[in-house]
């Protein structure tokens, strides 16, 4: 896979209100058909998108946050959460939902998907990048 | 350089499609290619036809249309966000069977993998939305 790119798919918008978040997510399942280097990062209100126990019955709007749990399957397993911005917002890693991925090398052991960075770490991720997507 | 553009806004609501015209036609200009223009979320808007804004108004689509028939761009409208929208070309309208379609000339209704794509064949993908 040398001659693959590196997408980062930026996710910074609260999951409703906006469509953004949601079509992301279909890029990111379209995208993943492409074996291309594919990580997450979640920043400012982007971070609500993974809050465990979501419920929008009474919003009229589709919960599609169970499809998140679907991404190890998908082979996009480094999740990046910003520090600052869970932080900013009163959560903890505890208030998201167990994102895991079954590594295929190590006999399908089941792997955290999820690292909580620092902005300065983030930013670094960044700067390794082919491409960029901002949600 | 080989770049394409993603328009995540709508046009005349949010500045982005304008600033994705001008930024393709100094691309242009400089000697670059444009790859693919593709169009996400509302920015799929800016591929209908049955737009009439005032005539002191900027007509956005009509200018997307003249931009790719001078310089042969394709313009790429999701067919996810464009079904949500109601932008429709024919094949859309036999499929879903409406009884009209929109499409402006000069745009193609395809699908998400032709961003993912055109980011895989560009130098740079540049982003204008919020």
């Amino acid at each position: 896979m040398s001659d693959a790119k590196k997408f980062m798919y930026i996710n910074r918008k609260a999951p409703y209100g906006t469509i953004y978040a949601w079509e992301s997510l279909e890029v990111v399942l379209i995208g993943a058909a492409f074996d291309q280097e594919v990580s997450l990062a979640f920043v400012d209100d982007g971070v609500y998108q993974l809050m465990k126990g979501q419920d929008t019955s009474e919003v009229g709007i589709k919960n599609f946050s169970p499809t998140y749990s679907a991404l190890g399957d998908y082979d996009v397993n480094k999740i990046y959460i910003e520090k600052e911005s869970l932080e900013a917002r009163g959560l903890t890693l505890d208030d998201l939902q167990h994102l895991v991925w079954e590594d295929e090398d190590e006999d399908w052991a089941e792997k955290d998907s999820i690292r909580v960075v620092t902005s300065a770490e983030l930013a670094e991720l960044f700067d390794t990048q082919d491409i960029v997507l901002s949600f | 350089m080989k770049i394409s553009i993603q328009v995540s806004e709508g046009p005349y609501n949010h500045e982005a499609s304008v600033t994705a015209i001008n930024y393709v036609k100094a691309a242009l200009e400089a000697g670059h290619e444009i790859f693919r223009v593709f169009f996400y979320h509302d920015g799929v808007n800016n591929g209908t036809k049955f737009a009439t804004p005032p005539q002191d108004d900027m007509n956005i689509q009509k200018t997307w249309s003249e931009l790719a028939a001078a310089h042969n761009i394709d313009l790429v409208v999701c067919v996810a966000a464009a079904q949500r929208r109601g932008i429709v070309d024919q094949g859309e309208m036999e499929r879903n069977k409406k009884d009209g379609m929109n499409i402006m000339d000069g745009f193609r209704i395809s699908g998400l993998g032709q961003l993912i794509e055109a980011g895989i064949e560009s130098d740079r993908l540049v982003v204008f939305g919020d």
